[in-house]
């Protein structure tokens, strides 16, 4: 470790960040991308957290008119799209940006002009998408859009238009993204920091680029054909053309699944991280926790057929898809055994991120064993399509990644803004989500087995939902509740000054982050460090009999940092005006428009004076 | 057990939160499901409950096992005040091994019922069967009975014989449904261009719920249809009276007034009708009304079949049903419902 | 495409150029979009239910020529960057040259050939081959022209020589893409046009 660089030109100044908005709309820097996604993303999920309120408020008695049939389509279609591509994917892309530049020793991404651009194409598309709701013509075929309910026969209005071409668009931010942290995680880690010492939430997050880069060009191609048949008239969805709907659910899944993992691994990135810290001991099995990683990410592609059982693919395929699920449990349990194994032994301190990444291992246990009950397909064939299925993917996406996100934004909070949120706050949070979570989504598998189908705008009193349906409204409520003291702690948090400018290290953190000063200057590091173990400031730490020092934030003087460009900004507006083309009926001259605008934008980022 | 939760629990501190709790689950329970999958009325339901309460009881075995792990480090392990720095231990091959093993194993034993169950309720049992042959609509099932040259025609129930297997052909007129009767088995997607093969069969005379699994626009909530379970002589003359002519043909005013309204308010675009020249069309958009008053519901199972029912539906299906696809030509003036809903419901 | 990493100068972990890296790893992922392409028209041939079907449609002739000037050219573009590479200015821009070339034909020839199945009764709408068929080798030709119009790039900034031997790496990557363009083409050629 090498962190104590020379105070440098302190008095002359230190390094001077400019402000403005456009400051913001041009910078490059990983952080503040960062923190732009994080805020747009944490925008996004209170939209779709309100979504999910107005479906509960609607399901919370029989026959309920709160929503009309066609709105509760829309708002849980728009519930399912938000959460997942415009919620959990950016909030771990937050992370993706600020953390592993800082994880790995870098000065910043691979790439930062093209993290802009990733960053835009996402903003962009996440409004295109949400524009709808103003025509009153929001997505209404479910996330996962089944052909061929999204023909132009079954689905004239542009409601869908809007869902795939927003989908593209997000899926170009995606894969940019994805092709930048690959790259940066591999090739801008600090000298000796190999592969096998990287942070595990690095190395999660590694492996969810390479679910994005093969997982994203199937969805990308689905919905090309979708966009075939609905905008020039092919019939690749279309059985009365010869085309088969069962095509789209084989595109779909073999994305989806890995899509899963793609919002499940950065959380238990996160995860790995803070218990460590927050129990005083090591990560319990590095080597099998990256390697079960691994393992998941390559059966997340064998087992997608599972969500098609009811398709009728016949007893071998239902079979081979059955075992490869099942195995998927096992590097699952893995981690599970070892992070309990990582706090075990431990000292424990109970911190708001250490309650949320606890809560995350307990609330993930209940969502892995329905999973393998999933896995049974013939008990599938009862269990698919109905609330038990709601039930166990929010126990996998909310119990697991947002719970291990909630836990991600305390522990990093301090290093991001250089402000520490209130833990009493936190513990509130915790404890009300934690009820709030389970009242909502316990009872959603007594009423999936207990025979309610997913996606119904209402049903009779005579079926016996009522009483969990009230249940889980209820729950829903407090579930609500939870957030908006999240927002009130971090409004708090925002409007009091802190007097004296909070430790580099508050935690006793093991990885690079907590070695520069809170928040990081532009340069991240005054010296790109050198790394000789896993855990590198705690090495630092013991070898300097406990503490180290604080940094001192030097003005980078000195150090080269790429200047601020618009042209990825703009970049991503010629995608928008390229797809607003198709979305009003195929009108060349906005789609020549839109690709002119990227054509120039792109010259000018590839040709713009950079040294 | 440290000392404050030993005592917390002794306290009653943990009785407070467990009370409620289980009287939600016991008040949740006292609710009576006739959708539910767990009280099995056939072979292949029970074949496929029983997998799941194994594979329940091993994972509730894992649940209290692990979480239990889990409890007792957060609670051995919290931080006392002047701590020591903990053992750091990285990693342990044995145990490892053994946590991988074990859920291995545990999987094998779920995993060989789940294959020989897969390979069991993929074949039809052998012995006499009914075939049925089921049509997804928007928002309706339609039922139809090959009986060699004739076939039953029907929609929104199904009428099964108690004991016997039911082949069931399953397909879709518009988008992809999903064919599912929780009392028997499970579901069977209805996919345009496809014909899907299931089977099931029911062991308890009676009346079943059910309603399509697969999100299929915007009534998707409201379609539904009851499968009701005969002995097989009432089978049989449910089937019989179902290839009955029309024998209600009337002279007095109302129902002519109906049959005429029938034609010119613009139902025979969309529907078969005995007596009508509809009859023997199998591919009309709507429902089959041939024996529609013998029917235990009308639109999809939304209302019990009946007068007031028939006329509210006719009065303005759009309100009833938002998003249905019977649009009506021109508003119905209250007696022309009278006597639609009359002639209408002759037809049992 | 950018020259950020290039603005850093660290030497990175590899020792790979950024840039290089960054253009393997979009190939990988492209070969899941071609990948997924490839399998929608193999799992519709033979589904069409109507004609024109493709044994009446594709003619072998002139696609061959084609696909060949696409092999050669992606020997072209090799002995320019050996040229770029050695300073040898005359063999970097002949040889850019005639790779452009062959890449303009290639889309020249895709044109001609859309243009005369039109004529012939077949296009995106008359059954599942024409759908599957334009779908896939269009988007093989949109690479092959946004590779052609990358080379052309380069080429204009070689004539006024500000592509100079230190930044050939420009051309590597460059190379390197169309080299992927070229052996998708090896794969979609056979299965369209021999398979059919």
């Amino acid at each position: 470790m090498a962190t104590a660089a020379l105070p440098r030109d302190h008095a002359a100044g230190a390094s001077h960040e400019a402000t403005g908005l456009w400051s913001w709309i041009t910078t490059v820097d990983h952080k503040r991308i960062g923190i732009l996604y994080g805020a747009t993303a944490f925008l996004f999920f209170l939209m779709g957290g309100l979504e999910a309120l107005l479906l509960r408020w609607q399901l919370g008695r029989p026959d309920n008119t709160f929503l009309s049939p066609d709105v509760y389509n829309q708002v849980f279609t728009m519930h399912g799209t938000t959460m997942i591509f415009l919620a959990v994917m950016p909030l771990s892309a937050m992370f993706f940006n600020f953390m592993i530049p800082l994880q790995i020793g870098a000065r910043d991404v691979a790439f930062p002009r093209l993290n802009a651009f990733s960053y835009w194409v996402f903003l962009l598309g996440g409004l295109f998408i949400n524009s709808s709701f103003l025509f009153h013509a929001a997505p209404n075929a479910g996330w996962f859009g089944y052909a061929n309910l999204t023909s132009i026969q079954y689905s004239p209005a542009i409601n869908i238009d809007f869902w795939l071409l927003g989908l593209q668009m997000l899926g170009v931010a995606s894969l940019a993204a994805a092709v930048n942290f690959a790259t940066t995680i591999i090739n801008l880690r600090a000298p000796g920091m190999k592969l096998l010492r990287m942070p595990m939430f690095t190395w999660m997050s590694f492996i969810t680029q390479v679910l994005l880069l093969l997982a994203f060009p199937v969805i990308t191609v689905a919905l090309i054909l979708l966009m075939m048949d609905r905008f020039f008239g092919t019939s690749f969805y279309v059985p009365t053309g010869g085309g088969d709907p069962v095509l789209w659910q084989h595109l779909f899944w073999i994305f989806g699944h890995p899509e899963v993992y793609i919002l499940i691994l950065p959380a238990f990135g996160i995860v790995s991280e803070v218990l460590p810290v927050f129990s005083r001991k090591p990560i319990f099995g590095y080597t099998a926790m990256v390697f079960s990683g691994i393992f998941i990410a390559f059966l997340g592609f064998g087992v997608w057929s599972h969500h098609m059982f009811a398709v009728g693919m016949g007893p071998i395929a239902d079979t081979v898809f059955s075992l490869t699920t099942m195995l998927i449990a096992i590097p699952t349990g893995v981690k599970i055994f070892n992070w309990i194994a990582t706090i075990w032994g431990g000292s424990i301190r109970y911190r708001a991120a250490m309650m949320f990444a606890l809560g995350f291992i307990a609330m993930f246990i209940i969502g892995g064993l329905s999973g393998v009950m999933h896995a049974v397909a013939p008990a599938d064939l009862q269990q698919t399509d109905t609330y038990f299925v709601v039930a166990h993917f929010h126990y996998v996406l909310f119990g697991g990644s947002i719970f291990a996100l909630v836990a991600g934004a305390y522990y990093w909070f301090p290093k991001m803004f250089g402000r520490m949120l209130d833990e009493r706050l936190g513990k509130v949070h915790f404890w009300l989500m934690l009820i709030g979570f389970n009242l909502t989504f316990f009872p959603m598998h007594f009423l999936g087995l207990n025979g309610m189908p997913r996606r119904v705008y209402t049903y009779p009193a005579g079926l016996g939902f009522s009483f969990w349906n009230a249940v889980a409204t209820a729950g829903s409520l407090i579930l609500g509740t939870s957030f908006l003291v999240f927002l009130i702690n971090i409004i708090k948090t925002w409007r009091t000054r802190p007097t004296t400018p909070i430790p580099a290290d508050p935690w006793g953190g093991a990885t690079l982050e907590w070695s520069i000063p809170s928040p990081p200057p532009p340069h991240n590091f005054e010296e790109i460090p050198t790394i000789d173990s896993r855990d590198p400031l705690w090495a630092a730490k013991r070898k300097a009999g406990g503490t180290l020092p604080e940094p001192v934030r030097g003005s980078g003087a000195g150090i080269h940092m790429p200047p601020p460009s618009y042209w990825p900004f703009f970049a991503a507006w010629g995608i928008l005006i390229f797809l607003v083309g198709f979305l009003v009926g195929v009108k060349l001259p906005i789609i020549l428009a839109g690709a002119a605008l990227l054509l120039v934008s792109v010259f000018n980022w590839a040709f713009e004076p950079v040294e | 057990m440290p000392r404050s939760a030993e005592s917390s629990f002794r306290s009653g501190r943990w009785s407070r939160w467990l009370a409620p709790l289980l009287a939600l689950v016991v008040v949740g329970c006292a609710e009576h499901y006739p959708q539910t999958t767990l009280l099995p009325k056939g072979d292949f339901a029970r074949m496929v409950d029983h997998l799941l309460r194994t594979t329940v009881w091993w994972a509730t075995g894992v649940f209290i096992l692990v979480e239990g792990a889990l409890v007792v480090a957060m609670i051995r392990f919290r931080e006392r005040p002047g701590d020591p720095e903990p053992k750091q231990t990285h990693g342990n091959m044995a145990l490892e091994i053994a946590w991988t093993i074990i859920p291995a194993a545990i999987l094998a034993i779920i995993a060989v019922p789940t294959v020989r169950t897969i390979f069991k309720t993929s074949e039809l049992p052998g012995g006499n069967s009914v075939q049925v042959d089921v049509i997804g609509h928007q928002w309706w099932f339609e039922f139809r009975y090959p009986m060699g040259k004739d076939t039953v025609v029907t929609a929104d129930e199904m009428h099964v014989p108690l004991g016997r297997t039911v082949d069931l052909r399953l397909t879709s007129a518009d988008v992809i449904h999903s064919f599912w009767v929780p009392q028997f088995a499970g579901k069977r997607d209805m996919i345009p261009g496809h014909t899907n093969h299931f089977w099931f069969k029911a062991d308890t005379v009676g009346t079943y719920p059910s309603q399509c699994a697969e999100f299929c626009g915007e009534e998707h909530g409201r379609m539904g249809f009851r499968i009701v379970v005969q002995d097989s002589a009432t089978f049989a003359q449910w089937e019989a009276a179902q290839l009955a002519p029309f024998a209600g043909d009337s002279t007095d005013s109302l129902f002519r007034v109906g049959k005429t309204l029938f034609v010119t308010a613009g139902c025979i675009g969309c529907h078969a009708m005995a007596g009508q020249p509809t009859e023997h069309i199998m591919s009309m958009m709507g429902p089959n009304l041939s024996h529609v008053a013998s029917r235990g519901t009308i639109v999809a199972g939304m209302f019990p079949e009946s007068d007031s029912t028939m006329s509210i539906w006719l009065r303005n299906p759009q309100a009833a049903k938002p998003g249905a696809l019977m649009k009506l030509p021109r508003p119905l003036t209250e007696p022309e419902i009278a006597a639609l809903v009359h002639y209408v419901r002759a037809h049992r | 495409m950018t020259h950020d990493a290039h603005a850093l100068h660290p030497p990175t972990a590899t020792g790979l150029d950024s840039r290089k890296l960054a253009i393997w790893i979009f190939i990988g992922s492209e070969c899941l979009f071609f990948a997924s392409l490839i399998s929608t028209y193999v799992i519709y041939r033979g589904q069409s239910t109507v004609g024109p079907f493709p044994n009446q449609i594709l003619e072998i002739g002139l696609v061959t020529i084609g696909t060949a000037l696409l092999l050669f050219s992606s020997f072209f573009v090799v002995l320019a960057l050996n040229g770029l590479q050695h300073g040898k200015r005359g063999q970097f821009l002949s040889f850019l040259g005639l790779t452009i070339l062959c890449g303009l034909f290639f889309v020249g020839m895709q044109v001609y050939e859309f243009t005369s199945f039109v004529h012939k009764g077949l296009t995106i709408h008359t059954n599942l081959f024409g759908a599957s068929f334009f779908t896939l080798t269009g988007f093989h030709g949109t690479h092959v022209s946004v590779g052609v119009l990358w080379l052309i790039t380069l080429f204009i900034q070689g004539l006024r020589g500000k592509l100079t031997p230190e930044k050939a790496l420009n051309l590597e990557i460059a190379a390197l893409y169309w080299h992927f363009v070229d052996v998708v083409w090896i794969v979609i050629f056979p299965v369209v046009y021999l398979m059919k």
